[in-house]
């Protein structure tokens, strides 16, 4: 008779569906009083956790929560505490917008923010609108400021491709080279790092002798090397998503001691550690950083108060292990996004998902953003029409496996004409 | 880049690739020819193979190449223990039965898939390769002087990418010395000709398939180990490893090992000579259009035997 007392296997099943709707509960109470409590300003994070944007998604995550906290110990917004609902969206376009429908639908947010890759913009924009969700995104893609998207995008907190690089084709034509061969990811951010540093060191009097795209899901690189000209004077280049630890080791290894002058976006190297096996070549060679990943000799107190908040150390990396190295370079967006978005929501007294469009109107309002607290990158100018901000940008060599500024640009150097003005738009 | 060295380069750089392919495609074809069963968590024990070695290294304390010999061993076999449980547990109750096994590999796939999201992390961790020395390759010209050697910028490979093919070459040798010459052999290759006959001369066929699950899985679970140096571990690693292994598999015959070596070694090269020269999205297309010939005009694969 032993095997009545054991658990038949459909009983078994029935328990374990049990304990996984038992276990969905908190969640299904959660958004039954979303709404209820008005108590907490909203934002929905839309972040990268899973997927090729894993690595940033991360930081942007303890980025944002450290900017929330600081925030709340200042006594909040509006004197309302801000409360982060984060949704992973996988680094999808379509799941992208999905998120975008939770925030304004289920959880009840007042505002969506935070994301990075600009497939997943470009995706999301078009529901935000639908929405009338105000959507503040962390990119770097010149695709709010070159029209494309509408009056609920607005990027306050990272300078656009376009301008960075125009920022800095100059310094790069008349110190490095000439003669540029491109390496790129094959989507939105990687086509306007193409087409705008090719306009800008073509305007240097440059020239790019070939512009090799990559797949960001690519894996193994060194088939893409030997389309490199031999005459090239200058390898710029710029990669995402999980392998680009390898592509720079194989970059490394394709040209042995005699390598070009490479200049990088540090993208190809954020959440790396530059000490990692493979990566001496890299000694000598310039990236361009949005802001500078160990600190520097002549260190704001600024930029020590940003990292002692989010728990950096001056090397860039976790203070708690020293490998789990930051995407320091694009993760401040955030931080200054949130306090843009503070500024917005106080100056236009925000009370609630009625006022959005005030919201907006207050932060096209916004023009400088001085060097502070709040903007630890450094000083910006914000575009309200373009909705767009620009910043200095620093060019740093690696000097001792460490990464020392060479070149701050100014902010006049990564202006351009406005594209769009989103403010002629209705809401 | 001169078309000479390119080729060179493109060279080595398709047999790296074939190297790891064979092995992989191995126990796929491995798995199928014995137990007909289609195994579409294939690539997840690859991809297990790959995160095992990772953990296994950074666990480890001492040089390199004591780590990543540990991985070597351990790894391979971490995976194939878990692949012959998950036979035990699952293929077998569900009787081997084609259809409801490839749900259960596919839900075995997801399985594999989130856990390993769940403990493991989204992030891509790279494993230090026990040796790197870069090698310079020389080229030949015919110059004023006549025949005189130079070295081409670019045209190099590394002490470990050759490693990985030799390596290659041995696992494939052990694998058909034991398929040929041993006594396991024999019960393998009589399981796979005829299951029900082996088992009326007493041959425990619910063990072997167990066993030979395990060892497709940890074939897997090796070439991840040698590929992991060079690319790095990560939780959406298995699919392209899939979805080549069963290319390959195709064009060389379902259950035919020789096929399964040579149709690797084809794509292999094929796809990193096309990549180099062209595009790597031409030589996938490429590869998925040779599957279609074979699957209309010789669905057998090109070294499977015809059905009777």
């Amino acid at each position: 008779m032993g095997h009545n007392t054991l658990p038949t296997r459909r009983k078994i099943l029935t328990g374990m569906a049990a304990v996984g709707a038992a276990s969905a509960l908190p969640d299904v109470t959660r958004f039954a009083h979303a709404g209820s409590h008005s108590a907490p300003i909203k934002i929905g994070f839309q972040v990268h956790r899973t997927g090729i944007g894993a690595a940033y998604g991360r930081w942007y995550e303890r980025t944002t929560n450290a900017a929330a906290k600081v925030i709340n110990d200042l006594g909040g917004i509006n004197g309302r505490p801000v409360e982060i609902v984060a949704e992973d969206d996988g680094t999808d376009p379509k799941r992208g917008a999905e998120v975008l429908e939770k925030f304004a639908n289920q959880h009840g947010c007042d505002i969506a923010y935070g994301t990075l890759f600009s497939h997943v913009v470009i995706g999301s924009a078009p529901r935000a609108a639908e929405l009338k969700l105000p959507y503040f995104v962390v990119s770097e893609g010149h695709h709010v400021a070159s029209g494309m998207l509408n009056r609920y995008t607005l990027q306050p907190g990272i300078t656009d491709v376009k301008s960075q690089v125009q920022a800095m084709a100059p310094w790069v034509a008349s110190n490095l080279g000439k003669k540029v061969t491109m390496i790129y990811p094959d989507f939105a951010f990687g086509h306007d790092h193409r087409d705008y540093f090719s306009a800008a060191i073509e305007a240097q009097g440059g020239e790019v002798l070939a512009q090799i795209a990559i797949p960001p899901t690519e894996t193994s690189f060194t088939k893409y090397f030997p389309q490199i000209p031999r005459e090239t004077e200058i390898v710029y280049h710029v990669m995402v998503g999980p392998a680009v630890l390898t592509f720079v080791k194989e970059m490394g290894e394709f040209f042995g001691p005699n390598a070009p002058q490479l200049f990088g976006f540090v993208d190809s190297l954020e959440g790396v550690d530059f000490a990692s096996p493979g990566l001496e070549f890299l000694e000598g060679s310039y990236f361009w950083e949005g802001m500078p990943r160990y600190a520097q000799s002549n260190q704001t107190s600024y930029d020590k108060f940003y990292r002692d908040s989010i728990g950096i150390d001056e090397n860039g990396a976790a203070r708690e292990n020293a490998q789990d190295v930051s995407t320091y370079a694009h993760m401040f967006g955030c931080w200054e996004t949130l306090f843009t978005i503070k500024d917005g929501m106080e100056s236009s007294g925000y009370k609630g998902p009625e006022d959005r469009a005030k919201l907006i109107e207050a932060v096209e309002a916004i023009s400088e953003m001085p060097e502070s607290n709040e903007h630890p990158q450094g000083e910006k100018i914000f575009n309200g029409k373009t909705h767009q901000v620009f910043g200095v940008q620093y060019i740093s060599q690696v000097e001792g496996g460490k990464m020392k500024v060479k070149h701050t640009t100014s902010l006049e150097d990564g202006y351009y004409p406005d594209e769009v003005d989103y403010t002629t738009q209705s809401f | 880049m001169e078309f000479g060295p390119h080729l060179m380069l493109a060279m080595l750089e398709g047999l790296v690739q074939a190297s790891v392919l064979t092995l992989t495609a191995l126990g796929l074809s491995l798995v199928f020819g014995v137990m007909r069963v289609v195994n579409v968590a294939h690539g997840e024990f690859y991809m297990l193979g790959a995160v095992l070695a990772w953990w296994i290294t950074s666990l480890l304390g001492g040089s390199a190449l004591i780590e990543f010999t540990a991985a070597l061993i351990l790894a391979p076999l971490l995976v194939g223990l878990l692949a012959g449980l998950a036979d035990w547990l699952i293929l077998r109750r569900v009787d081997y039965d084609p259809e409801r096994t490839i749900v259960a590999t596919i839900g075995l796939l997801y399985i594999i898939q989130q856990v390993t999201l769940m403990t493991y992390g989204p992030d891509a961790r790279p494993v230090a390769p026990p040796f790197n020395t870069r090698l310079a390759l020389p080229w030949f010209e015919f110059g004023e002087n006549g025949f005189a050697l130079y070295w081409p910028w670019g045209l190099s490979t590394t002490s470990y990418k050759l490693f990985v093919i030799l390596a290659a070459i041995l696992t494939l040798i052990g694998v058909w010395l034991l398929m040929a010459k041993t006594k396991i052999g024999l019960i393998l290759r009589a399981t796979q000709l005829d299951s029900e006959t082996a088992q009326a001369f007493g041959i425990p066929v619910e063990r072997i398939y167990a066993l030979v699950f395990g060892m497709g899985a940890a074939l897997a679970a090796l070439g991840a180990v040698l590929v992991v140096p060079i690319q790095q571990a990560h939780y959406l690693m298995g699919a392209d490893p899939l979805l080549l292994s069963f290319i390959v598999v195709i064009i060389g015959g379902l259950g035919s090992l020789r096929g399964t070596v040579v149709a690797a070694i084809l794509i292999g090269m094929s796809d990193g000579i096309i990549s180099v020269f062209f595009t790597p999205t031409l030589a996938k297309m490429l590869a998925t259009l040779l599957v279609a010939m074979v699957l209309v005009y010789r669905p057998q694969g090109l070294f499977g035997a015809k059905p009777a």
